[in-house]
């Protein structure tokens, strides 16, 4: 059977794609976050995952105001790096898995989770600046992905009681899927930010560290924190960290921690990085 | 019945809720016009024309045309569909959110280089003194 081995977290700002596409990333600036990533890189090289699902949010790409899924899941052969404005990222096509997500939409929605189902996409900085920051700039990506979008734009999003819920669906329904493939499931976004309004540039490293620590050990806090906390205290942005709890619902209770990196700033963002691993 | 909005004391912050998506719709859905190459040219050769073709308040077409992004947000534009103006410019988030704050866009990443904006006095209209003091 298919099984999910580890979860990552990551930011996914775009500015951190535009160092990687034009070779920037040992520059004063950025060298200090893409430090954060070379075990990461290592790690990810050897533990190979056949597929990995990722959980980002479509930032008015894919989908604009004329249509806001909640929870969206990639079934498609193939996604395309969007143009968000300037031209599309200079990185390989996304390439899909779509058995292993079609059986993950079916089970999850027989879960009571009403999930959007999305053959035809392009993908944003949300879903390939994270590949990027673990692949590096490669003629190919060495897996299949499954995009998950979360939407995080139109206030509401789902909370995070309901974010780490669907981890778990989402968990049942690989260890239910009839193949022995390797998944990894990462969560992205976050962590402090305000890219808006006269509070722009809010940044609280206090909280964004407590909340990695949560995360780790007590998930079921994590995911009790409202909307109006993020808000309040990372940011109108900081509301994506949602999304980690996607990912940390999709692991077991006991996670060993195989990295973490910290780093202020990134563009407007405090960069957040975790590498969990089940506990055997 | 109004919307419950426990986050309207949050200050300078716009949250993109159900008024302000309805408020922005228009506003919105002309940004996400720009994510096509030829639109983008169209609207760059006359601006004022461009916008006429959408059913936007003429408050809104203003503030486009000023660049005024708080504006913009107050009438009911989200930051990731405003991104593809100041996108199309080749301008950055960080410019962008200079502008809003105020700030030169160094002083900004200045701010930003030091820690970024503290949230101590920046986390409620009203409350506390520290609060107070820092507002």
């Amino acid at each position: 059977m298919a099984h999910i081995s580890a979860g990552v977290a990551t930011s996914h700002v775009p500015l951190l794609g535009r160092a990687v596409d034009t070779r920037d990333t040992q520059s004063e600036y950025f060298k200090p976050i893409f430090d954060g990533y070379e075990f990461s890189k290592k790690w990810v090289a050897e533990e190979k995952p056949d597929v990995v699902f990722l959980v980002y949010n479509d930032h008015a790409t894919a989908f604009s105001l004329d249509l806001i899924p909640t929870f969206a899941i990639g079934t498609g052969e193939k996604f395309k790096p969007a143009d968000e404005g300037f031209g599309p990222r200079p990185v390989p096509d996304v390439m899909g898995s779509p058995d292993l997500a079609w059986h993950i939409a079916q089970s999850v929605i027989q879960q009571d989770f009403d999930l959007t189902i999305v053959n035809e996409m392009d993908v944003d900085h949300g879903l390939t600046v994270p590949l990027s920051m673990l692949f590096g700039q490669v003629e190919a990506w060495p897996c299949q992905v499954i995009p998950f979008a979360v939407n995080v734009v139109q206030f509401p999003p789902p909370s995070g009681q309901r974010c780490y819920n669907i981890g778990k669906a989402i968990r049942r329904a690989v260890e239910s899927f009839d193949a022995d493939i390797n998944v990894q499931i990462w969560g992205t976004g976050g962590m402090s930010h305000q890219l808006q309004g006269p509070r722009a540039g809010l940044i609280n490293q206090a909280w964004d560290n407590q909340f990695m620590d949560d995360l780790i050990t007590r998930p079921e806090t994590a995911a009790r924190i409202d909307h109006v906390e993020y808000l309040r205290e990372t940011g109108s942005e900081g509301i994506e960290m949602v999304m980690w709890l996607v990912m940390r619902g999709a692991l077991s209770e006991q996670v060993n921690v195989r990295h973490r990196h910290y780093h202020v700033p990134c563009s407007n963002t405090a960069i957040g990085h975790l590498i969990l691993e089940n506990s055997a | 019945m109004a919307l419950n909005k426990p986050y309207a004391d949050i200050p300078g912050t716009f949250v993109f809720d159900a008024d302000m998506s309805r408020k922005g719709y228009w506003l919105n859905q002309f940004c996400m016009s720009l994510m096509n190459a030829d639109n983008r040219e169209h609207f760059k050769a006359d601006e004022t024309t461009y916008l006429d073709n959408w059913t936007m308040t003429s408050e809104q077409k203003q503030a486009v045309l000023a660049r005024d992004y708080n504006g913009m947000l107050a009438l009911g534009g989200n930051i990731y569909f405003l991104a593809k103006i100041f996108s199309s410019e080749g301008k950055s988030f960080v410019y962008a959110a200079a502008r809003m704050t105020g700030l030169s866009e160094d002083a900004y990443k200045a701010m930003m280089d030091a820690g970024g904006r503290t949230p101590d006095g920046n986390r409620y209209t009203t409350g506390s003194n520290l609060d107070k003091e820092h507002r």
